[in-house]
């Protein structure tokens, strides 16, 4: 979707991704979400004078797994450094980060974009703390005062940062899905942007269609969704070629992308915030990364959504669309393999979940983790399709019962009286009552109609409500317009 | 000279630090003392050194991942120049 082909845009990422320790990156603070404000707090935390930083050593594994998975180059060495700058959420003003050595540095990611793969270069992963949380009375730039709550201060965050690979809004949403299910599959992280535990900055430039030079950058901010990313991106990208055409220059500065308004404005406030002056941190060692440490980490990375995508395919023969969907979230992938380990047919289940049980989670904006129906569930409801216990016509309105009320499909099906008629006999009186009462298309179909039939199949079915076997009724129509006894002697 | 009086202010904003003239003048004639004597290390051939971030040579810090118990909301707040319920209030950030 370029709307301006002789312009192209050059994106680069920076993501921020709180992770899932337990407590706090330099203290024993709980990372727990949605406390009290200001519970969770500590002098560490807290910026009080004296005290000392002690680094958490499940959060150095938790970025070395991610930087594993990305295929980064793991530092023998690395140090980390002090960002200076002040801001109320900032209790030390400064944020201790990582400049110089960070933890790992090169590595890629592959997306899908237009239907071709392509690498996204990584440039670094890096561990910092995050900052607290400000709320402000009205709107930012016109609030009297803001109220700061550090509970979030000191949660341990990765930073990731890609190369200037990425050209479109699209592709820039998509390597974002595909890097926080890398994240959710680790299990280093919720990866929620709505929560805001997973977080996108872009750098955007534009230039001319084929040329190799760069132009002059943005900083986009503040996008809390996947939606919000590439809306704002599309926005800023026009907004340059405009500015371009227009022969105007664009300013190198930050801009806050205002969702309800859809645009994205300059910050105001913070010409000089990137004079950092970085420095080694004096209150925290070097980390030392051992070959052997990487290995263990390595031997425990889990598969990954590239490689799950991969075996979809070619274990179950799935479509690449299909698996690309089945395995956007660790936990819809082990939803759909808990059902293939009951049920055989893969792409019946694979049908089921996508349009089905996908479309009524989607529908109210739930996850597949609060499906109501469980792997088991389904799994039943398609056997008892297999075996012609009831057809698949009756089997959307067991799946709607089981949606709505977390039964199982026997219950539902005996409750409802769905059990599909199978007897010839039983089913063989039907149609001869439905051919008694349809004497038209009965005679349509003997005279060469043979659409007719159509008519009286679907007489059968609602004579049934559609618990007749669709098969059978087929089998009997046949026989007995052939045979010519409409009318039962009686 | 190492340092003009330009880059003292722009180093005292970033500290936010108010300095009134003359001590602006100060701190710059301080400062050119300082960076001059510091220049020295410029005279060794620190080519074949690796650069020194820490002093003790320790490495490898480590803490388990194990909550401890935080401050009471009164013992963090205790500091605070002003609060609002159990937040930190501070002023308006960004210029309006």
């Amino acid at each position: 979707m370029n709307r301006e082909p002789e312009y192209e845009a050059v994106i680069g990422l920076e993501v921020h991704a709180q992770l899932l320790t337990a407590s706090k990156i330099f203290c024993g603070c709980s990372t727990r979400f949605g406390e009290a404000p200001n519970s969770q707090t500590c002098p560490v935390c807290l910026g009080l004078p004296g005290v000392l930083p002690v680094l958490n050593k499940k959060a150095v594994e938790f970025a070395i797994r991610t930087a594993l998975a990305v295929r980064g180059l793991i530092a023998a060495h690395s140090i980390f450094a002090r960002k200076n700058y002040f801001y109320p959420d900032l209790p030390k003003d400064y944020q201790i980060s990582q400049y110089e050595l960070p933890l790992s540095t090169g590595g890629f990611v592959e997306i899908n974009n237009d239907g071709m793969a392509r690498r996204v270069r990584i440039r670094r992963v890096h561990l910092e703390e995050d900052a607290g949380k400000l709320l402000h009375a009205g709107t930012m730039d016109r609030a009297e005062y803001s109220l700061v709550d550090f509970n979030r201060c000191g949660v341990p965050l990765i930073e990731m940062v890609t190369e200037p690979d990425l050209r479109t809004p699209e592709a820039a949403a998509e390597f974002l899905k595909e890097f926080r299910a890398i994240l959710q599959y680790l299990e280093v992280s919720q990866g929620n942007m709505e929560e805001g535990n997973l977080r996108c900055d872009a750098n955007v430039s534009v230039r001319p269609t084929g040329t190799a030079e760069l132009g002059v950058k943005t900083e986009v901010k503040n996008m809390n969704s996947f939606k919000n990313v590439q809306r704002a991106l599309e926005y800023e990208i026009e907004r340059q070629i405009r500015l371009l055409k227009s022969g105007q220059p664009i300013v190198q500065e930050t801009h806050l992308w205002d969702a309800t308004q859809g645009v994205t404005l300059p910050m105001r406030g913070k010409e000089e915030a990137h004079d950092y002056r970085y420095f080694p941190e004096p209150d925290l060692v070097p980390v030392e990364i051992s070959p052997a440490w990487v290995e263990e980490i390595a031997a425990s990375l889990p598969e990954l959504p590239a490689e799950r995508r991969q075996r979809f395919v070619q274990a179950y023969g799935l479509p690449e669309y299909d698996a690309a969907v089945l395995t956007a979230s660790k936990a819809l992938a082990d939803f759909f393999e808990e059902c293939t380990h009951r049920h055989r047919d893969v792409k019946l289940v694979s049908n089921w979940i996508m349009s089905e049980l996908l479309g009524y989670l989607n529908r109210e904006g739930k996850e597949i983790t609060e499906s109501p129906v469980t792997p088991a569930q389904l799994a039943a409801l398609l056997k008892l399709i297999q075996e012609g216990v009831i057809s698949g016509k009756i089997a959307k309105v067991v799946f709607e019962a089981m949606y709505q009320t977390g039964k199982s499909p026997e219950a539902i099906i005996r409750e409802k009286g769905l059990i599909q008629i199978t007897d010839p006999e039983e089913l063989g009186r039907i149609v001869d009552q439905v051919l008694a009462e349809n004497p038209g298309p009965v005679s349509d179909f003997r005279g060469g109609k043979e659409k007719a039939r159509t008519a009286l199949v679907g007489a059968v079915m609602r004579a049934t409500k559609g618990k007749a076997n669709p098969q059978l009724v087929n089998d009997l129509l046949r026989e007995k317009l052939a045979g010519g006894k409409v009318h039962p002697e009686e | 000279m190492k340092i003009t009086r330009r880059e003292v202010e722009h180093v005292a904003r970033l500290a936010r630090l108010g300095l009134a003239d003359e001590e602006m003048e100060r701190m710059r004639a301080q400062l050119d003392a300082i960076l001059t004597y510091i220049d020295k290390l410029n005279q060794l051939d620190t080519r074949e050194i690796k650069p020194t971030s820490h002093v003790i040579p320790m490495t490898n810090v480590l803490r388990e991942d194990v909550v401890s118990p935080s401050l009471s909301q009164d013992q963090a707040l205790a500091n605070a120049p002003d609060r609002h319920e159990a937040f930190f209030r501070v002023p308006r950030i960004l210029e309006a």
